[in-house]
């Protein structure tokens, strides 16, 4: 159980890369993006062919990784912002597309890393520390760094005209900024997050498969609102930037905990995408079921008054 | 500092939904015209201040600002030479962040955006100073959502924020008309102290007509697309309300004229 946990925690932390995209285009721009369940695949994909067919060097690997997912992002931009295709339409058929291009880029369904480096081997021979150990400090280390990049980004000019786009376009614009290439941009920074997080969990689960992102836009909004439910529990609410950040990819190993402790009661793993999507449907029906009681109670007493 | 030569706009063109809405605008603003617009409802005001804008293209004219040729720039482009601010307090500022996040996002306006802090620290303390002239309280508050704003309060920060880095010209939609009448007063008086301590051209839009006969050098009245009325200085000190209901009525009976002969 315990070894299950670590490994929940260190998975956790992994998605949490991912779950920081999924943040950018959900929370910062408003549109869920789909294109993150093919991204992510593709991330995987990339990063094993690159360590197995083309044998390169693991963090090189990533590289692409977190290259091919931007590629990804900015293509489902362009579709939304040029051609100016409803952002969820554009994600999906990026998503749809990813499936063949992944297929493609691998060659068949799946590919095993059992005989190549990865970025934990080394790590993992020269201590003899346990492979899902070693791939829970290396998560953490990348959740830090990612973390202070994006809010080193957010704060300055150009990530603060893109928090704008997400909250009034039309200011936006008026103030002299191209919102469609605020969009691509905050696209294409999202799925490099997310195509990297795909090469980290190709790494650290040693293969790479065709369908190892479906479903990863509900774990992402799932790992946010658990984030942020969290965070409304802490005294401070969590309202600065950083701390909704880390909140973030706190929610993610929560969620992969949950995911363990379900696994372990016997539930199939196969359900686990129906218990993201009622995590996720829950999350936002509360505040909107309590709003409308709250409402009526409040009705009720002025009536009575 | 500002020609529009006949401009002409139709909606949905080609469409059951076809609207003409501009029949061919002229006007001249010279540095420091105050510019006070009124018309009915369906007039073309906001037409013609969004053409300016580059909210859309123009179907024909053309518009001249500080000199350039504007007409084929996108809305960003021309941000650079318009201060604007609109009927509805909402569109104005983003309410999810800081106040002082949105008069920087304000102070960047038509300028080049890099990867420099977001906002400095001198850039604070003149922003505290200049909502301090607001006289609203916000100086003490420059870290608050301006969602937490009232209307009232959002339309003033949105006028501060258009006059940063004084804009060629400042486009005002009827941004009182979603206030208070207080409020509404409020604000007009501010509007007016930033545009005459900035100096700033300006085209105002309002359904008021007292406001549109005190405020501003001139006034222009629209009907149907088309401006019908045109008057300024001493001319326009001296006007009264029943001269422009007047000027209205006479707009609205062309209009009923034309109608008749149509069906005769
Ligand atoms: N985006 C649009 N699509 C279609 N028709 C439009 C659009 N914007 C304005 N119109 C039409 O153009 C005409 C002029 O509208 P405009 O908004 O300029 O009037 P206005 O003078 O600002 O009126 P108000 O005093 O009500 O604000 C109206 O008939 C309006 O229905
Ligand atoms: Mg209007």
């Amino acid at each position: 159980m315990l070894l299950a946990l670590q490994g929940a925690v260190s998975q956790g932390i992994l998605w949490g890369v991912m779950v920081l995209g999924v943040y950018i285009t959900f929370r910062l721009l408003n549109i869920p993006d789909m294109t993150v369940d093919g991204s992510f695949a593709l991330g995987g994909c990339v990063c094993a062919v690159a360590c197995v067919n083309l044998g390169l060097n693991p963090w090189i690997a990533l590289l692409f990784a977190m290259i091919a997912g931007a590629a990804a992002g900015c293509v489902t931009g362009i579709l939304h912002t040029v051609f100016e295709i409803p952002a969820i339409l554009a994600g999906i058929l990026s998503m749809i597309s990813l499936w063949s291009i992944n297929l493609r880029i691998m060659g068949k369904s799946n590919t095993p890393l059992l005989q190549v480096d990865t970025i934990f081997s080394g790590i993992v021979k020269a201590t003899g520390l346990p492979q899902s150990l070693v791939s829970l400090l290396f998560g953490l280390v990348f959740a830090v760094v990612i973390v202070a990049v994006l809010y080193w980004f957010f704060g300055t000019e150009i990530g603060s005209a893109l928090r704008a786009t997400g909250n009034n376009e039309d200011m936006v614009r008026a103030l002299g900024v191209d919102t469609r290439q605020t969009k691509v941009l905050a696209l294409t920074i999202a799925n490099a997050l997310v195509g990297l997080a795909g090469g980290l969990v190709c790494q650290s689960q040693k293969y790479a498969d065709i369908g190892m992102g479906t479903g990863a836009i509900t774990i992402g909004l799932a790992a946010i609102v658990i984030g942020e439910v969290l965070g409304r529990l802490t005294p401070g609410k969590l309202t600065a930037f950083a701390p909704r950040l880390i909140a973030v990819v706190v929610g993610s190993v929560v969620y992969f905990i949950i995911r363990a402790i379900v696994l372990q009661l016997g539930m199939n793993a196969n359900d686990m995408k129906l218990l993201s999507a009622i995590i996720v449907v829950a999350a936002l029906s509360v505040p909107v079921v309590s709003e409308r009681l709250g409402a009526r109670r409040a009705y009720q007493k002025g009536g009575a008054a | 500092m500002l020609t529009l030569k006949g401009i002409k706009k139709t909606f949905n063109k080609g469409t059951v939904t076809e609207k003409p809405a501009l029949l061919g605008v002229d006007l001249h603003l010279d540095r420091g015209d105050f510019v006070t617009v009124i018309g009915g409802n369906g007039a073309g005001k906001s037409t013609m201040l969004n053409s300016i804008a580059g909210v859309f293209p123009v179907d024909a004219g053309t518009i001249t600002l500080d000199g350039t040729d504007v007409t084929r720039l996108s809305e960003p482009q021309r941000a650079r030479y318009l201060g604007r601010v609109f009927q509805d307090p909402m569109r104005g500022t983003a309410a999810d962040m800081q106040i002082e996040e949105n008069l920087a996002l304000a102070a960047r306006r038509g300028k080049r955006r890099g990867l420099r802090v977001c906002i400095t620290r001198e850039e604070r303390e003149e922003y505290r100073e200049k909502l301090a002239i607001l006289g609203l309280g916000l100086e003490t508050r420059l870290a608050d959502k301006v969602g937490l704003l009232s209307g009232g309060q959002r339309q003033a920060l949105t006028l501060l924020m258009a006059s940063l880095n004084s804009p060629d010209l400042l486009l005002l939609d009827e941004h009182t008309a979603a206030l208070d009448p207080k409020t509404a007063a409020k604000v007009l008086e501010l509007t007016q102290k930033i545009v005459t301590e900035n100096g700033l051209t300006t085209l105002m839009v309002t359904h008021n007509m007292h406001d549109a006969i005190r405020l501003g050098n001139r006034l222009i009245m629209m009907s149907d697309g088309k401006i019908i009325y045109e008057v300024s200085g001493e001319e326009k000190a001296k006007l009264h309300r029943a001269d422009l209901m007047a000027k209205f009525e006479e707009a609205a009976g062309a209009e009923l004229a034309s109608d008749r002969m149509l069906l005769g």
